[in-house]
């Protein structure tokens, strides 16, 4: 009962402070309009095809998580607050708590690009299966969120953060994002909903396994 | 608490090495030594925030060995690497990671009283960011005798503060000498002299 009221008391916490803080949400929210209009801009009158649009819309999703993610536990110890949860959080409870959060900001976060790509690229951003898209974009925001939660564990421990990220961040999830991007184009195309499922199937195993082995490590990422 | 042949290395450099130490309830031990001799490391591996390269420290309450995932609820610390959050004010920062620490029978009312002991109440509700260096020790008192702990561990205990401040310091030293373990790392002779014990390192 214990572990549950402090996770829920530290995702209180991270939700207060970032709204105080905006350490996460300015630099997530920034990157996603600059990073729109770039590719509006490059694009012009092109009108170009479904697999692009989805690939653009992930690569955007994907640098958009790398400017922010992090914060979540570079915040910490950049203040020299890790060890004060340290002192009253079990590492269960820290995890679960990043977690969530990361899923909360990813969701949102991906929410806003939909959003923005939809307004933006409205005759060729179509999405015709829509239960496709759905899936996709929850899931996928649970593995993005996943991943980037215990490398984030890891990076807050390194000397060169900003750098160290993204790039240890891209082959670990290089499996979800052509499967995202693949399940993505065919919701464009409008595919039926069962020619997804093995994409579908995929993300939550990669949710899983992730989140998992994550659990297991992050004991001896946090503690020393 | 009981720390046996405790050794901490880093990357092949001994910090310390066969440290042993054993505590009961009343007991209290000062940890001195030259700069850079590993009282702080020392303080984080009894603590529970770093693990020993080799030995090991275990815990009791009532005679019963605790666990290291229960220590939270039993111990406090004060020190110059710990911080408080700036953006929420002192009650805030103390209702909140009493809750994260899921601490049971803190309420309002004892929040009230840590920060009239550490002379915070008047400044309870401005964010920790406006605080002094010294009210912000203060803080950091009010935070680690907040639940009550059987073991309090100082490390600096006077850094920041001004006469108030040590005499404050001194009255939480005598109220936890009655009800639990002491331990102080400190350079100072004053300091040290308040336990009943010492373990200078480095020595060799």
């Amino acid at each position: 009962m214990s572990q549950f009221s402090g996770t829920y008391a530290l995702i209180r916490k991270d939700i207060h402070s970032e709204l105080r803080t905006r350490y996460a949400l300015n630099a997530l929210l920034m990157f996603v309009v600059t990073a729109v209009a770039t590719i509006l801009f490059a694009l012009r009158s092109d009108q170009p095809t479904s697999s692009v649009l989805s690939g653009l819309y992930w690569v955007v999703v994907f640098f958009t998580a790398m400017s922010g993610l992090s914060r979540t536990f570079v915040s910490e110890e950049e203040r020299g607050t890790t060890m004060t949860l340290q002192l009253v959080a079990s590492p269960s409870t820290v995890y679960f708590a990043k977690l969530l959060f990361n899923t909360v900001l990813t969701f949102s976060m991906t929410i806003a690009v939909t959003i923005l790509y939809m307004t933006v690229f409205s005759n060729a951003f179509v999405i015709k299966t829509f239960s496709i898209f759905a899936g996709t974009v929850v899931l996928g925001s649970l593995g993005f969120a996943s991943a980037s939660t215990i490398i984030a564990a890891i990076v807050a421990k390194a000397n060169t953060r900003g750098t160290l990220y993204p790039v240890l961040s891209f082959p670990i999830l290089i499996v979800l994002l052509m499967t995202v991007m693949n399940a993505t184009t065919k919701a464009l195309d409008g595919e039926e909903f069962t020619s997804a499922l093995p994409d579908f199937q995929i993300l939550v195993g990669y949710f899983l396994a992730m989140t998992g082995g994550s659990y297991l490590l992050f004991e001896y990422v946090w503690k020393d | 608490m009981t720390a046996t042949g405790v050794t901490k290395e880093f990357n092949r450099r001994t910090i310390f090495r066969d440290v042993s130490i054993s505590l009961s309830q009343g007991e209290s031990l000062a940890i001195t030594g030259r700069n850079g001799s590993g009282k702080s490391t020392l303080v984080k591996v009894v603590a529970g925030l770093l693990s020993a390269t080799r030995g090991k420290v275990e815990y009791a309450v009532d005679g019963k060995p605790l666990e290291i995932e229960n220590l939270r609820y039993h111990i406090g610390l004060v020190s110059p690497y710990l911080q408080l959050y700036d953006e929420f004010s002192g009650s805030e920062n103390l209702e909140l990671l009493s809750k994260i620490r899921s601490d049971v029978g803190i309420d309002s009312g004892r929040i009230q009283q840590v920060l009239e002991t550490v002379g915070l109440w008047e400044r309870r509700s401005d964010y920790v960011r406006t605080y002094s260096s010294g009210m912000k020790q203060r803080l950091k008192y009010a935070f680690a005798v907040l639940h009550r702990p059987s073991l309090l561990i100082l490390d600096e205990p006077t850094s920041n503060l001004d006469h108030d401040g040590i005499a404050m310091v001194k009255k939480v030293v005598d109220e936890q000498k009655k009800q639990g373990v002491l331990i102080v790392a400190t350079n100072d002779a004053d300091e040290a002299g308040w336990c009943s014990a010492n373990i200078e390192l480095g020595k060799h």
